[in-house]
């Protein structure tokens, strides 16, 4: 392998590994204040892109965006408080079943609205054969906004959840619900909250991702499962590492690409996922005593 | 005693002949098709039905299952053997010396030399039990999200298995699987002249299925796995093995899913990798979840109407639409299933006052 093809592979890695982490902290998000799994989360990603693709038709590219972000953001909010807010104590098994069923319901949603066509948004500079020159390779300008967007969010987040009451708040539900509500801090807001920053957050990397990677309805799923694998690896509910094994799981990907067939693709991914539930449930960077204490 | 708790049942076998003398009657033995099909289905959910609701381990991955049983079968009844022995391949000639190979016309007329539909049913619960073991037991030591995430990876793999393999067919799948003689003028296959045979054929096996699955739950067994459903810490202090019963459990469903999935290959005379597809394991978790998780006469029936239905086209473009949101419905508002709803029990209650 030159060592054009190196960061060739190199970046094609970081750019789809910082989506996953996205995703993946999307993931931990709701996870940390809820203790569930939002298995419609890839359906942001997806509705991010669709929705931004629609209103560019009428508005410029970064109104179209936020707007795009402002929507799905509503929508996650509206989700949780019809369809979650007002559960009493759930069952792990029944809220996995529910986010599925949403997961189908936002897909086949996009379906009759958007059609099964593969839509995707202009690139932000230039065109597809733009591109710039960094160690010795060509990429594209996009890649760049792509791996910048994704750590600007991470950047963001993680002075949110620092400095800001509101994130400190969602810190405190997550660290002890019950300790938090003593202390006046309406939990069920803060759950509100959770889904709408991670539908927030998936909706934007679902607009800078889209001229790369293309937006199609049923495109939530597979990024779904990625980025829960992701999640994972990194020991659910810790989102700097989540941010690590995206970047790993990106780059394996990538490099896969030259060993085995592409129709594998997915299932590498799903086959490391397997294995690290099976070897280490805990997650690269996690601990087996905190991961003991929590419900899965 | 004994004989009472098989009443139902009889009344279940007594219906599915009268349904049969029904379309008999009123001309629409077409509809004969989907029921069959739909027996096949009930099938693999009933199976579904055991892990989900008695042992309370959720999967989405039977569609798997189903495939795997199905893609075996179908491999081995069509993959022309004649170049093998023709190279002198030994186990191929042990095979065709015992008479375990048949030979006969694709739909070319050319000579097609296959293995024994009995011999591919029997390799494909094989591979299927294997499979499900070798699966199953690290799948079934997590819990809650890590166990639902982990069979959906299991079915996504067999999906692109199906998907990316050349012997699967890839996205074509496998078409002209032959007709599986299950006893001497018994033949599962599409044919119209075996339509009502074929319909009893499934009938009976689901039949045989659900008795096997109600003694099973009835039996010593049974109250074991309603213990890990309760609680697994106390029922693996009560000296149950737990972690055995899951497995056998877990098994035993994907034996259920394989033989449905191999006699409905052979009464489609193919399979396609939708079969295998995340949407199929979904929509069988949904139909256990509206017949109320632990209720076998729930999930027969729910998965009676609704994949008759579905079959029937009468959801249109909004199939998997019209599963999602029963799903959530039914997880929202009747947790324990639509026969146990609690406006039914409030009635109850209020006629009983009056």
């Amino acid at each position: 392998m030159t060592s054009q093809l190196f960061f060739q592979y190199l970046f094609a890695g970081i750019t789809y590994g910082s989506i996953y982490a996205i995703v993946a902290i999307g993931f931990n998000i709701i996870y940390n204040t809820t203790g569930i799994i939002n298995f419609a989360q890839g359906e942001f990603v997806m509705l991010g892109g669709m929705i931004a693709i629609s209103l560019h038709t009428l508005l410029p590219l970064p109104l179209a965006i936020g707007l795009s972000v402002i929507i799905t953001m509503i929508i996650g909010a509206l989700i949780e408080i019809i369809f979650i807010r007002w559960l009493k104590n759930p069952s792990v098994l029944r809220m996995i079943i529910i986010t599925i069923g949403l997961s189908i319901l936002i897909r086949e949603a996009a379906l009759h609205i958007w059609g099964e066509g593969v839509r995707s948004l202009p690139y932000f500079n230039g065109n597809e054969i733009s591109t710039l020159r960094i160690l010795g390779t060509n990429i594209s300008p996009q890649v760049l906004w792509v791996i910048g967007v994704c750590s600007v969010i991470v950047a963001l987040l993680s002075l949110f959840f620092k400095f800001t009451s509101l994130g400190q708040e969602m810190r405190a539900c997550a660290a002890n619900r019950l300790a938090a509500t003593l202390c006046g801090i309406s939990t069920k807001n803060m759950v509100t909250f959770s889904f709408m920053l991670s539908a927030g957050i998936g909706a934007l990397a679902g607009c800078v991702v889209s001229p790369i990677t293309y937006t199609q309805y049923d495109g939530g799923t597979p990024l779904a499962i990625k980025g829960f694998t992701v999640a994972v690896l990194g020991g659910l509910g810790n989102s700097m590492a989540a941010v690590i094994a995206g970047i790993l799981l990106g780059i394996i990907e990538s490099f896969s690409v030259s060993i085995v067939p592409l129709a594998f693709q997915d299932a590498i991914s799903i086959a490391l996922l397997l294995t690290i539930l099976f070897v280490r449930p805990h997650g690269l960077f996690g601990s087996k005593e905190a991961a003991g204490l929590k419900e899965f | 005693m004994k004989a009472r708790k098989y009443f139902p049942i009889f009344g279940l076998a007594l219906a599915l002949a009268g349904v049969q003398q029904l379309t008999q009657l009123t001309g629409t033995a077409y509809y004969l098709t989907q029921m069959t099909m739909t027996a096949y289905y009930a099938l693999l959910i009933i199976g579904l039905c055991l892990v989900m609701g008695y042992a309370g381990q959720i999967s989405l991955g039977h569609a798997g299952f189903f495939a795997i049983g199905g893609y075996t079968s179908a491999v081995l009844t069509t993959f022309d053997l004649t170049p093998l022995l023709a190279k002198g391949n030994g186990v191929i000639s042990i095979l065709a010396a015992s008479g375990l190979l048949v030979s006969r016309e694709n739909l070319y007329g050319a000579a097609l030399l296959s293995v024994n539909p009995w011999i591919a049913c029997i390799a494909a619960i094989i591979v299927t039990v294997l499979i499900a073991f070798l699966i199953g037991m690290p799948v079934l030591k997590l819990k809650g999200h890590y166990l639902a995430m982990a069979t959906l990876g299991f079915g996504i793999i067999i999906f692109r298995v199906a998907l990316a393999i050349e012997i699967f067919g890839e996205a074509d799948g496998i078409s002209d699987v032959p007709g599986f003689p299950l006893l001497p003028g018994i033949i599962v296959s599409g044919d119209f002249s075996n339509r009502v045979q074929n319909y009893y054929v499934a009938c009976m096996l689901l039949l045989i299925g659900f008795i096997l699955l109600q003694n099973l739950i009835d039996s010593r067994v049974g109250r074991a796995l309603r213990a890990i459903h309760g609680s697994e810490e106390a029922a693996n202090a009560m000296g149950v093995n737990t972690s055995r019963y899951k497995l056998y459990t877990f098994v035993l469903s994907a034996v259920f899913a394989a033989i449905a999935g191999i006699f409905l290959t052979h009464y489609n005379g193919g399979i396609g990798p939708s079969e295998a597809g995340i949407m199929k394991s979904v929509r069988y978790v949904a139909i256990v979840a509206i017949g109320g998780m632990a209720n076998l006469w729930g999930a027969l029936v729910m998965a009676a109407l609704l994949n008759f239905l579905s079959l029937r086209g009468m959801f249109g473009s909004y199939d998997d639409a019209v599963f999602g949101t029963i799903l959530i419905i039914i997880m929202l508002f009747a947790p324990h299933g639509l026969l146990r709803l609690q406006l039914w029990r409030f009635f109850k209650k209020s006629s009983r006052d009056s």
